[in-house]
Order: structure tokens, then sequence, then C-alpha cells
């Protein structure tokens, strides 16, 4: 047994497109381990289908390593927490007169990119349901000094900087009376709280950033008995543009987690789906062929109906209809396939064999007819089975994807078809987000690519007629 | 005189089972078309579910215009309430939903093998008509014209590459196209994806979809070319994707047909080659090519779902779609049901032309 295993191995080894396919699939396996082992499922489907966790992860940001390729680097993310003890962080205690205390909490952190950031959101988080005063100040390289604002703080406050128009108005002020003139187009607020503040602020071309040291003071004014049980924290957020190895989509979801857990999906819907069926087939084939008569009439019956059923249009019906799962839709993809086409191949090889002289002298001897199906016919045809199985499985997992991206897929469910879907809904084409349509057509592809190399050339060794040719 | 006779008696007896078997094949086929349609009418009416979304719709509707009707103000409610019946029960027969459903899905059967297809719920055509049957005809010209080209051009391209290759196998080119065709284990839209990122998004020499520019250029020539260049792209994607399976099925089928012994015999003899091609290698694998050609043509009318949502091509795929999304089961059933019977009646077809050309096709038993 080891020994002819041994021997096929080294026959299908001799298929340079077969040693591909088994390395893409191998990865594919050790990709879907690790994402098993380290998420669970459940968790995987919650932590996708929340907002709160990936509160902090930039828009449409593009995967880091473009960074690589361009000359212009992008903004990486920048999160500055108060409640981790870093030395990014300066907590102080200002006493004022007259018994009033300032805490002030200092950020401090170098903007070293060529491009400016997306968003910056400021988060203020305060233990009591009391009342403060804030300042917010934005200090830019060369100590050139903004007041962001003022702002009551109660409980939880969220300051989305960047889009703050009233700094703008006061920022283009500032402009006209050091320069003499404002930018002619729409300046971004992000811009202004990065650019360099020189005449190449005028034009949208020549518009620079401003590289160096940048400082966020938030000071609280508190009076005397709040000091000392009045915790305040707070957590800056500078968006990038790019973040982690896949990138995020449009809220803010780091793509890594979908596609890693596309992957043990995609292998388990297109394996199972594909094993399943065509072992299905096979059987009722070969009953079909054994029993002949009125129940070979009803198979044969049976293909002709699903002949004539619209494959797909049926599947789309049910999962609409019924908004299904994508387990559900695997037994629905089952049930529809059982009497496809194959089981009228099947039948045509196992007539054949039927009339073998093996299958004769079994009968003589008197086998049980459960013997001579699972004993003498279906063995006999197994190994021609093998490439079909392997080559049909990018079918099952590109049928997920289609209907992921008509929108029909399991809304819950973490796949490559959905984030191709979110990419083709959110236009991700027009509006030039090109990684996040590539990354999951990419791990479609090779998948795909993977099982037909393999498949193809198990077909060359299984049927040797193939071989030669 | 006698063999004469004999052969005639031959002839007769022939036709008389040929006849049978025509007669029996087509029960057979019309057996499975009408379970078919039935399937498919149980499952658009989800077992008779969207009968109800109909019926709360009506009686919405009705609710609504009795409330916005000034003509129905200041009567007393109980009154309001008689009138809103009556109009429901009124709707809901207009509609035939006061039968239960197993009833009219037979109902709807009937009406589907006549091929009364009857009015949509909800869709309608570009001309504000309901009829199903004028808005399927009005979508099958762009589903003929993009997946018929497609599949023509596919279809011949790969059979002469086919026979091309299965004269040179082994060669360089013949390697090529082998180690090409797994490329063909990824479907035509996936490629549609790609092709729309680089010739659309990228280069922005080819528009994203759709059939023709908007708006439509009043001269017909260059109507005819804006049309053209939106089938570049889809017609691209399908190539991409079947046309090296295509060629590599192709090539490997007459590989099989020029290695009988037949065809070795004539070799033997010195047949020339072109002749060999012609009646050893073509003519007895001219069956099967006329089958798949013939299945091609007929699902390339159903257009393709997932293709014309890529392309947003304004088809019979999209319209089935369109169909099931809105719950509405005609335009569903008209479609399936027009599919079912060119489907049925091309397979008989073939079957009986099968048996008059090929001498090899002997009738034997019911229900080979």
């Amino acid at each position: 047994m080891i020994k002819a295993l041994s021997k096929f191995l080294r026959e299908l080894l001799l298929y340079k497109s077969a040693l591909v396919g088994i390395i893409i699939i191998a990865s594919l396996i050790v990709l879907s381990l690790y994402a098993v082992i380290t998420i669970p499922y459940g968790e995987s489907i919650k932590r996708w289908n929340s907002i709160e966790y990936w509160e902090d992860f930039p828009k449409n940001a593009m995967p880091s390593w473009v960074n690589f390729f361009t000359h212009k680097k992008l903004p990486e993310n920048i999160i500055l927490d108060s409640r981790e003890q870093k030395n990014y962080v300066n907590k102080t205690t200002i006493s004022l007169s007259g018994g009033k205390y300032i805490q002030r909490i200092l950020f401090t952190f170098n903007y070293i990119y060529d491009d400016f950031p997306s968003e910056v959101i400021l988060r203020i988080y305060s233990n009591s349901t009391k009342q403060f005063t804030t300042q917010i100040t934005w200090i830019k390289p060369g100590e050139i000094e903004y007041i962001l604002g003022r702002r009551l703080l109660r409980g939880y406050e969220a300051y989305y900087i960047s889009r703050d128009e009233d700094f703008l108005k006061r920022f283009n002020a500032n402009l006209i009376s050091k320069i003499g003139s404002k930018p002619s187009y729409d300046l971004d607020i992000t811009m202004a709280l990065f650019a360099k503040e020189d005449l190449s602020i005028l034009n949208r071309d020549t518009v620079e950033v401003s590289k160096g040291e940048y400082r966020v003071i938030i000071d609280i004014l508190m009076g005397e008995e709040d000091i000392n049980n009045v915790q305040i924290d707070a957590k800056l957020v500078v968006y990038g543009k790019v973040y982690g190895i896949a990138g995020t989509d449009h809220r803010r979801r780091d793509l890594a987690l979908a596609l890693l857990w596309g992957a043990p999906i995609a292998l388990a819907f297109g394996l199972i789906a594909s094993v399943t069926i065509t072992f299905m087939q096979m059987f009722i084939a070969a009953i079909s062929a054994w029993y002949g008569r009125s129940l070979d009439f009803i198979v044969q019956r049976m293909t002709e109906i699903l002949m004539v059923l619209p494959f797909l249009p049926m599947v789309l019906m049910i999962s609409y209809f019924y908004k299904i799962t994508i387990w559900m839709l695997l037994l629905v993809v089952i049930l529809l396939s059982i009497f496809g086409s194959g089981v009228k191949s099947y039948r045509a090889m196992f007539l054949q064999i039927k009339e073998l002289p093996y299958v004769e002298a079994a009968m003589a001897y008197g086998a049980s007819s459960f013997r001579m199906i699972f004993r003498y016919m279906i063995p006999k045809i197994l190994p021609t089975m093998i490439p079909s199985i392997v080559l049909s499985v990018p079918d099952f997992v590109f049928l997920e994807a289609a209907l992921a991206l008509l929108g029909v897929g399991d809304p819950q469910a973490v796949t490559w078809g959905r984030v191709l879907e979110d990419a083709a809904r959110e236009a991700a084409l027009y509006k030039g987000y090109y990684y996040w349509i590539l990354e999951p057509s990419m791990l479609l592809l090779v998948t795909a690519l993977g099982f037909a190399m393999l498949g193809l050339a198990l077909d060359k060794i299984f049927n040797p007629r193939l071989r030669e040719m | 005189m006698v063999l004469i006779l004999m052969f005639s008696r031959y002839r007769y007896d022939v036709l008389k089972r040929l006849g049978k078997y025509i007669i029996i094949r087509g029960i057979a086929i019309s057996i499975t078309t009408i379970i078919a349609i039935y399937i498919v009418i149980l499952v658009a009416n989800m077992g008779g579910f969207i009968d109800e979304i109909i019926k709360t719709e009506i009686q919405f509707n009705v609710y609504e215009s009795i409330r916005n009707n000034p003509a129905y103000r200041g009567f007393n409610k109980s009154v309001l309430e008689e009138i809103a019946q009556k109009m429901i029960e009124l709707e809901i027969k207009r509609f035939g939903l006061d039968k239960p459903f197993i009833y009219r899905s037979f109902n709807y059967l009937i009406d589907a093998l006549t091929l009364n297809l009857g009015r949509a719920y909800r869709l309608t055509s570009a001309s504000g008509s309901k009829q199903v049957r004028i808005i399927i005809l009005e979508r099958l010209p762009a589903s003929i014209l993009l997946f018929t080209s497609i599949q023509l051009m596919l279809f011949f391209s790969s059979l002469f590459s086919g026979l091309y290759l299965s004269r040179k196998y082994g060669s360089k080119i013949d390697k090529i196209i082998v180690s090409l065709s797994p490329l063909s284990s990824m479907p035509g839209w996936f490629y549609g994806i790609f092709l729309i990122m680089i010739f659309a998004s990228w280069l922005g020499i080819l528009p994203y979809g759709g059939i023709v520019d908007a708006p439509p250029p009043e001269h017909p020539l260059f109507y005819a070319l804006s049309v053209l260049k939106h089938m570049v792209l889809p017609m691209l994607s399908w190539f991409i994707a079947y046309f090296a399976i295509n060629t590599y099925s192709m090539r490997t089928f007459f590989l099989m047909f020029s290695s009988e012994d037949y065809v070795e015999l004539a070799k033997a003899k010195g047949v020339p080659a072109r002749e060999i091609e012609k009646k050893y290698i073509l003519r007895p694998t001219l069956p099967p090519i006329v089958t798949q050609l013939a299945l091609l043509l007929i699902s390339s009318w159903m257009g393709a779902i997932i293709t014309e949502n890529v392309f947003n091509w304004p088809g019979i795929g999209s319209l089935m779609w369109a169909a099931i999304a809105n719950n509405d089961s005609p335009v569903l059933i008209g479609i399936v049901t027009i599919y079912a019977y060119l489907l049925a009646i091309t397979v008989l077809l073939l079957d009986i032309i099968y048996v008059l050309i090929d001498p090899r096709i002997k009738i034997g038993g019911v229900g080979t």
C-alpha cells in the first residue's frame, strides 16, 4: 500500500504542474489551519460585522507594502493612547490660582510621511459624568501653534478634528495674515493640520507635508475636588493611508481578516461540495446500472428533469427567497447536483463494468447486490473520479463567490466573494481602490489554478488514454 | 423482384420502428419538461409564500387608496371597512389568488405549457408593458447578440484550432495550449472584472459596461459601432476563460477518433491525409459536435446572469436576476418555460437526425 502510494506520488511529481498545484493547495491548507486556530469561526463573524472593533482603523487604506514600490511614502496609522504607559504621552497637572487645576495630556509624535493622513480623530474619555471644559492645542513643527477648539467634555467625547470647519476658517485667516493670500482650492482640514505654511500651500500640486515633531495638548480645567478622583484619558488617532498586509475597506475593516478566513470557507465549501456530489452521483449511477428496470428508468428521468432545470437561477431563487446561510447553500447545491449530468456518464461506465467477467464470476458465487456495488463496481471506477473531484472544486468556490457578488450570499459569512461584493458595491474600480478587488481575486485565482493544475495532472495519470496525447 | 420486396419490407420495418421510437422519446421528453416546469413554478412561488406577500401588498394598496381618495372622506368607519374588504376581494380575484395554491399551481402550469405567459407582478418593459412576453422579447436580442456571438466565436475558433493541433500534437504550440488549460478553471465573469479594471478603469479606452453609450448615437452606423465597443470586453473575458479548455478538449476528441482502427486501416491503404481527415475523422465526430453546438446556442439565448451583472448588460440574464430580486414569478416561469421548450425540441430533433444520418446508431429497446 505504502509502496504503491509512493510510486504514485513519484509519478505525479513528474508533472511540474502537479507540484505547483500541490504547493498551492498545501499553503492554502496551512493558511486555513492558521485562521481556524488563531480566530474561532464565531469570533471571526462577530468581529467582521462589528463597528466598534474597527474604530481605530483607517478607511479604504491600501496595504502597507505599496510603500516599497512608491517613491512617495504614504502614511501609516498612528495611534496615541494615554491609557498606555508609553513615552509619547506626558500627563501632568498644573495648578492655577483660585483652586483651579488643569489636567494636561501631551501627545508627541513624529510625522515623516510624504502624504497627508486620511483623518484625525481625538477621543476623550472621562470616568465622571461631570462637565469639564477642555482645550485642544495643535503644535506643528516650527512651533506653529493652533488652538483647535474649546469643548465641553461629559463622559465621552469624540472630536473629529479633520471635520472641524471652524478651525479651517481660522487657519485660512491666519494664512492670509502670514503669506498674504489663501489657497485657491478647497484645502482639506488634514492638509491644514499637516501642511508646510509657505507659498507651496497655495497650489494643490505643490502643497507639502511639514515633516517633524507634532504635539497635541489636551487641557482639562477642573476644580480641586475633582483633581484626585476624576480620571481623564485621551486617544488620538492619525488615520493613515496604508494599513497592514491587506489594507482596509469602507467600514475600516482589516481585509486581512476576511482574506484569511475566506480560505478555510472556500476550501471547505469547494471540497465538501465536489466530494459529496461526485460520490452521490456515482452511488446513484451504480444502483441505477445494477438494478436496471424501473429504478433505472426513474433515475434516468430524474437526471433529465435536472438537466432542464436551470441550475444557477434555481440556486439564486432559493438563496434569495430563504436568505440561507452558506452551509445551507452548500446543502442546496448538493441536492440540486446529485442527479446532474455526471450520473449519466458514470452509469455508462457501470453498464460496461457489469458485463466484465469478474462481475459475472461474483454473480455466479452468489454475491449480494450490496457487495457487488460496493466491492466490485464502485472501486473499479474510483480512480477515474479523483481527477474530476479535484477539477470541480474551483467551480463551487466560484459559485459561492458569484452568489456573494450578486448579493445573495450569506450576509454574515466572511468570504472572498463578500469582499468582492463590498468592493463592487462601493465602486472600488471607479475610485481606484484596485487592491480591494485584486486581493480576493488573486486568492480565488490562485486557488482555482492550484486545483486545476493538480487535477489535470491526475487526469493524465488515471486516464492513460490521455497520457500519450 | 424478391430482393426489392425484401428491401422495401426492410424499409417499412425501419420506418415503423423509427416512428415508435420518436413517439416514445417525445413522450418521455414532454413528461420531463412538464415536471421540470412544475418544479420551477413551485420554487418561484416559494410554495405559495409569494402569494401571501402579494396579498398583503394588495391590502396595503387598497387601504392607502381609500385614505387618499377624497370621494370617501366623511364616510363612516365601518362603511369604509366594508368597501375596503370588497375592493380587496376583487383585487385578489383579479390576481386569481382566491383559490388554494395547489389548485392554482396547476393553472400556472397549464398557462405556462400553452405559452400563455400572462402579466408580470412588478417588472415592466422599457415600453411600459407588463406583458411577460413583451418583457422577455425586449431583452432577448441583447442576450442573443452578445452570447450567441461569443459562443459561435468560441465554438468555431476552438473547433479549427483543435483540429489543427490534433494534426500536429506534441508540437510547441500544442504544449502551450495544453498548459493554458488551467485558465479555464475560472469563469468568464471573473476575467471580466480584471478586464474592466485594466481597460475601463486604468486605461480608460473601453466602457465599464452597458450596451450602448449614453446618450445613444443617432446615426445607425455609430450606434452599431458603440454597441460593438461595449461587446469587446465581455467577449474577450469569455474567450480567455474558455478558449484554451475548448481547444484542448476538441483536440483530445479528434485525437481519440484518429486513433480508431478504421483510420489506421485507411492510412495503411494509403488514403491521402486530407481524405482521411474529411471522411474518416470528421464525419463520425459530427453528431456530438452538432449536439454541442445546438445546446450551446440554446443556452446562449438565456444569457448569463453573472456576466450580464458584471457588465451591466440588459439581457435575459439580468432580467432573470431582476425577476428573482423582485419576487416576480411570472417572468421567471416564462423564461424557464421558453428555455425548457427550446431544449426539449432541440433534443428530440437531434435524436431523430442522428437516427437518420448515423448508420451506427441502431434503434434497439426503449429508453436507450
